[in-house]
């Protein structure tokens, strides 16, 4: 589904990105983690074309993104992504959060949307918050709204940006909670996330990056049970003393 | 002091006999609303687009862009309806200027000053609109091309409403400096409320009371555009947002 | 098509640059007088004192709801006469520069407190806490503590103003006061060669506000790396 071949970038003389190979296949559910400023915010960005890469090569679904030919728009209406810091729409209501990429993008009725849109909300448990505004909401509501919003475009896979680091503490569950029922109906995800539960629940495969390249790509048993790089240790130690 | 108030001269009629001098002012206090209402209309579409174009990751457009700004906001508003007035006509191919140079003097002035205020507060605007873009979270671009929206769109559907609303309240004050900057246009001659008032005083001999009246009617301009604006900033508000509830 | 002529322009030169000592003689006096007045002005309207809060917003409404035109006919062809009667000035006596400074200077006066104050509020309420903690007054908590940096903040602001405050003191032409504009439009129209007069006159103030403010915006730089 997603192929990632040594794919570099470099802002000037920085490099953000070092020959970063890995790939996703369908249904499987990967974790990225990493300490920050390792470059893994960045990799998922380059995967729907948001951060551009001078070297490598990303194909999503048959289609090249590094490409200047792509239409770049048309693959990341179906590439589902969700941000660290949700990004709802603020001047939207809820349903008009839900429904305006489909309307606009894939072209969809509005009454169409809007029934999706409401489907969508009553699956991450908002029904009731329909007609209020993304200001009105908590974080963690917030944050399943943006979940729902990326399903409504039935993507064929979705991409997480640190869903719940811009969480307080006690909404981290309820997004994660979405998460896992996600990963469970078969969709095909990459998460970049600090959430070791989570990773051990649900993931297939877990990459470790630092200072911009993939130090370990790893089933998750052999991951936690045994990271060989030593990098990789020292996070899990810290992350268990958080 | 011996001065003789005499409030009663605006009901006088005026020395050319059609009108009173309250008629005179009230004359200049229309040609202030027309002129600035009728620049802000240039000042807004002007503004905005530029404002756009400085945003946009596209080094020639945004250039243009700022220069334009540069260029409008470096140069006194004094200079440059003397240029609009006096300089363009002499640059425009011949039968264009003699035709502004044939057409009522009125005309003349209006059309200069109209032209010259709105591009001169364009280039505000423009630094408004860039800045209220910039000041937006950089995700909200993100996000609106993650969900397949091209850049035109994501500026449409996603940006630019909240850019909007957000520059609002400094358009507010720009809203108010074009009816103020507008009494510059007395000096071309434009009997706009200002040049009124002068005019009051050369021939009332009222001076206090002619200058006192101007003075208030400015005043009271800048406290209904201020209501008026108020009133349109609470219908747009965002709920859960700056200034929404 | 018009066919250019500069020539009018070298000769003239010292009857410009005498103009052009008038405006900056206006604008440096009006940026001095502005901001101390200013302060004044914006430390009387956050003062609890109820009158001097309410004075300072009057005054400050008032100024900037009247267009700077409008200030300048008031000192040119109405304050002359009113103060030349209270203090017995000869009729007659040229008071068009002091006049066009005063006027100048209490306008600017009221941006200048807007400025002052935005600047004051933008320092945290801790630090006047703090000073008051340690047991200074009011007086020496905003003196020492708060106003040092309120100022830092606000120095690229305040120049700014000051750059659009030389623009405006073309205005004084409504006093024919021969300022630099004044000086540029006086040569134009004595030789004819209005256009070239007024586009050297927009060249000249184009150059010397965007080299000023170039200079402000490196200053903001590298007072404030963002």
């Amino acid at each position: 589904m997603i192929k990632i071949a040594n794919v570099s970038k470099n802002y000037g003389d920085f490099k953000v990105l070092t020959d970063c190979t890995t790939s996703v296949s369908k249904g499987e559910v990967i974790v990225v983690c990493g300490p920050s400023g390792s470059g893994k915010s960045t990799l998922i960005k380059c995967v729907n074309g948001l951060e551009p890469f001078q070297a490598g090569e990303i194909i999503v679904d048959g289609t090249s993104v590094g490409d200047p030919k792509t239409n770049l728009s048309k693959l990341r209406a179906r590439v589902g992504m969700v941000f660290q810091n949700f990004e709802l729409f603020p001047h939207m209501s809820i349903t008009q959060n839900l429904a305006i990429a489909q309307v606009k993008v894939l072209g969809r009725k509005q009454d169409e949307a809007m029934d999706k849109g409401l489907k969508l909300l009553d699956r991450v448990g908002l029904k009731a918050q329909a007609n209020k505004f993304p200001g009105q909401l908590s974080g963690g509501q917030q944050q399943r709204v943006a979940i729902a919003r990326a399903l409504a475009m039935d993507p064929i896979c979705m991409l997480f940006d640190e869903p719940t680091s811009a969480l307080d503490p006690e909404m981290v569950n309820e997004v994660l909670d979405v998460m896992t029922e996600l990963a469970q109906e078969g969709m095909t995800m990459m998460c970049v996330t600090h959430e070791m539960g989570f990773a051990r629940r649900v993931a297939n495969r877990v990459i470790f990056m630092d200072h911009g390249r993939i130090v370990e790509d790893d089933e998750k048993e052999a991951f936690f049970a045994n990271p060989r790089s030593e990098r990789a240790q020292q996070f899990l130690a810290k992350i268990l003393h958080h | 002091m011996g001065y003789q108030w005499n409030w009663g001269v605006f009901f006088q009629p005026s020395a050319t006999g059609d009108d009173t001098y309250l008629g005179w002012m009230f004359a200049g206090f229309k040609m202030t609303i027309g002129l600035s209402l009728s620049a802000w209309v240039i000042a807004l579409l002007l503004g905005a687009l530029v404002g756009v174009l400085r945003t946009v990751p596209n080094k020639l457009l945004a250039g243009i862009a700022t220069a334009y700004v540069e260029l409008f906001r470096n140069i006194p508003l004094l200079v440059q309806l003397f240029i609009w007035y006096f300089v363009l006509p002499e640059l425009l191919p011949e039968s264009l200027g003699n035709a502004f140079k044939q057409s009522h003097p009125v005309l003349q002035q209006f059309f200069a000053s109209m032209v010259c205020l709105g591009l001169f507060t364009s280039a505000r605007v423009a630094e408004q609109v860039r800045s209220g873009i910039n000041s937006l979270p950089k995700g909200q671009k993100n996000a609106g091309l993650a969900l397949g929206f091209t850049l035109p769109q994501t500026y449409r559907f996603v940006m630019l409403p909240m850019a909007f609303r957000l520059v609002v309240p400094p358009l507010t004050s720009e809203f108010l400096n074009i009816f103020k900057n507008s009494a510059v246009c007395s000096t071309i001659g434009l009997l706009e409320l200002a040049a009124q008032g002068r005019q009051l005083v050369d021939y009332t001999a009222q001076p206090y009371e002619s200058f006192i009246a101007v003075t208030l009617a400015y005043i009271a301009i800048n406290v209904v555009v201020m209501t008026l604006m108020h009133k349109f900033e609470r219908r747009i508000a965002v709920p859960g947002y700056i200034g929404g509830k | 098509m018009h066919d250019f002529d500069w020539s009018s322009i070298p000769g003239a030169l010292p009857f410009l640059w005498d103009g052009m000592k008038i405006s900056l003689v206006i604008t440096l006096q009006a940026v001095v007088v502005g901001i101390v007045w200013g302060t004044l002005l914006a430390m009387m309207r956050l003062s609890s004192i109820k009158a001097l809060s309410w004075f300072a917003a009057g005054y400050v409404n008032l100024f900037r709801a009247v267009p700077l035109v409008m200030v300048l006919l008031w000192f040119f062809l109405i304050v002359p006469e009113f103060v030349g009667q209270l203090f017995n000035i000869p009729k007659g006596t040229d008071m068009r520069l002091s006049s066009a400074m005063a006027g100048f200077a209490l306008f600017e006066a009221a941006y200048y407190s807007e400025i002052i104050r935005a600047g004051i509020q933008s320092v945290s309420k801790g630090q006047m806490a703090a000073a008051s903690a340690l047991g200074m007054t009011y007086g020496q908590s905003m003196r020492l503590v708060v106003l040092p940096q309120a100022f830092r903040n606000m120095v690229p602001l305040l120049l700014t103003q000051a750059i659009i405050l030389f623009q405006d003191t073309s205005l004084v032409y409504v006093s024919a006061l021969a300022d630099f504009f004044g000086a540029a439009y006086k040569v134009g129209d004595r030789d004819g060669r209005l256009v070239e007069l007024l586009l050297f006159a927009g060249a000249v103030y184009f150059v010397i506000c965007f080299s000023a403010s170039q200079i402000v915006k490196r200053l903001q730089k590298k007072y404030h790396p963002a």
